[in-house]
């Protein structure tokens, strides 16, 4: 067992964490919400240290084995993989309120993979931004791509760095319900970028206290 | 006079977006759409372009090193970088070489300003 392995965020770290994504991922929402027009509700993110497999499990538990995410990674002071999933069967649904009422189904269906990636370029980007400006450090991000199967097949393409071991799990459900749309923003982070992102949480720690006072 | 505005995504409903927001604000500009920087560069080679809107995020090459080396080109051009990465670092790179930056998902609401400032500044020749 490596250093690495024994990391844990601090009760207070995990809240900063919790929060940065929180904004992260309202910011997604917004993008959304103009995406599409309709309300979209988002959960609590949970944030976890677990390891792939039980991530995997994870991803099956709420969305079902047929599912299609748009990916993305992102590399600069912590680095890992962003995605949008949902399942497969509403990705029409999803296509039809981004592209709007005037598309026939033909049109829709020819538009599939395209409108897609575009949406998850859109929320990912909008979420990811959002948290590295908070924490100050830029992020690169990779161009996004699409792809289909269960939890555990979007696991693996997420990045190919130590497939063994843990990740720090970052997951948030998303809701439309005036178009029975659900879907999730998943993020997931090898043991080494734990380290760099507990010091940028706590410098955000840091100065929210001291604004404060 | 006519106007004619570029848009350059590698995202076809990106460029759908930019066109129906064009359409809303400025229906009498003329549109003219490229795939990839590549093209954009082929497209301005052939066509009088007075105003372009570049996607950051593409493949290959992204559209901050396109907006550079049009501005190179055209000091005067009314350039927006329109991208969901909002980050920091991307609005400074924008604004060091003169480009204006609007946030992804595009609207009419979000491109109201630059384009805007982008008529007036043809209107008085730069």
């Amino acid at each position: 067992m490596s250093a690495i392995d024994t990391i844990e965020l601090s009760e207070l770290e995990k809240d900063a964490l919790t929060e940065v994504v929180n904004i992260g991922v309202s910011r997604a929402a917004l993008s959304l919400r103009r995406m599409i027009g309709e309300h979209v509700l988002l959960s609590v993110p949970s944030v976890e240290v677990l390891s792939r497999q039980r991530a995997a499990t994870l991803l099956v538990q709420q969305g079902g084995d047929q599912l299609v995410a748009i990916k993305q990674s992102f590399t600069g002071a912590f680095s890992g993989g962003a995605m949008l999933i949902f399942p497969q069967a509403r990705s029409l649904e999803l296509v039809r309120a981004v592209t709007g009422p005037e598309m026939s189904h033909d049109e829709i269906v020819e538009m599939e993979q395209e409108a897609l990636t575009e949406t998850g370029n859109v929320i990912l980007n909008s979420c990811l931004a959002t948290m590295a400006n908070m924490l100050k450090r830029p992020l690169t991000m990779s161009i996004p791509h699409l792809v289909k199967g269960d939890g555990s097949d979007l696991l693996d393409q997420v990045d190919d760095e130590g497939d063994v071991g843990l990740v720090l799990f970052l997951y948030i459900t998303f809701t439309v319900r005036e178009r029975d749309l659900r879907g999730y923003i998943a993020m997931m982070m090898n043991m080494s970028s734990l380290l760099a992102l507990k010091e940028l949480l706590n410098a955000f720690i840091d100065e929210t206290m001291s604004e404060e006072l | 006079m006519s106007v004619n505005v570029l848009v350059v995504d590698d995202s076809k409903l990106a460029r759908i977006n930019a066109g129906k927001a064009l359409c809303a604000l400025q229906p009498d500009w003329q549109r003219l759409e490229a795939g990839s920087a590549a093209e954009a560069v082929d497209v301005m080679e052939r066509e009088q372009v007075d105003v372009a809107l570049i996607d950051f995020n593409m493949a290959e090459r992204d559209g901050l090193s396109l907006a550079a080396d049009l501005r190179e080109r055209h000091p005067t051009m009314p350039i927006a970088i329109i991208t969901a990465n909002i980050q920091d670092e991307i609005i400074a790179r924008a604004r060091e070489i003169n480009a204006s930056f609007v946030a992804k998902p595009l609207t009419a609401e979000g491109l109201q300003g630059f384009l805007a400032g982008a008529a007036l500044r043809l209107r008085t020749g730069g």
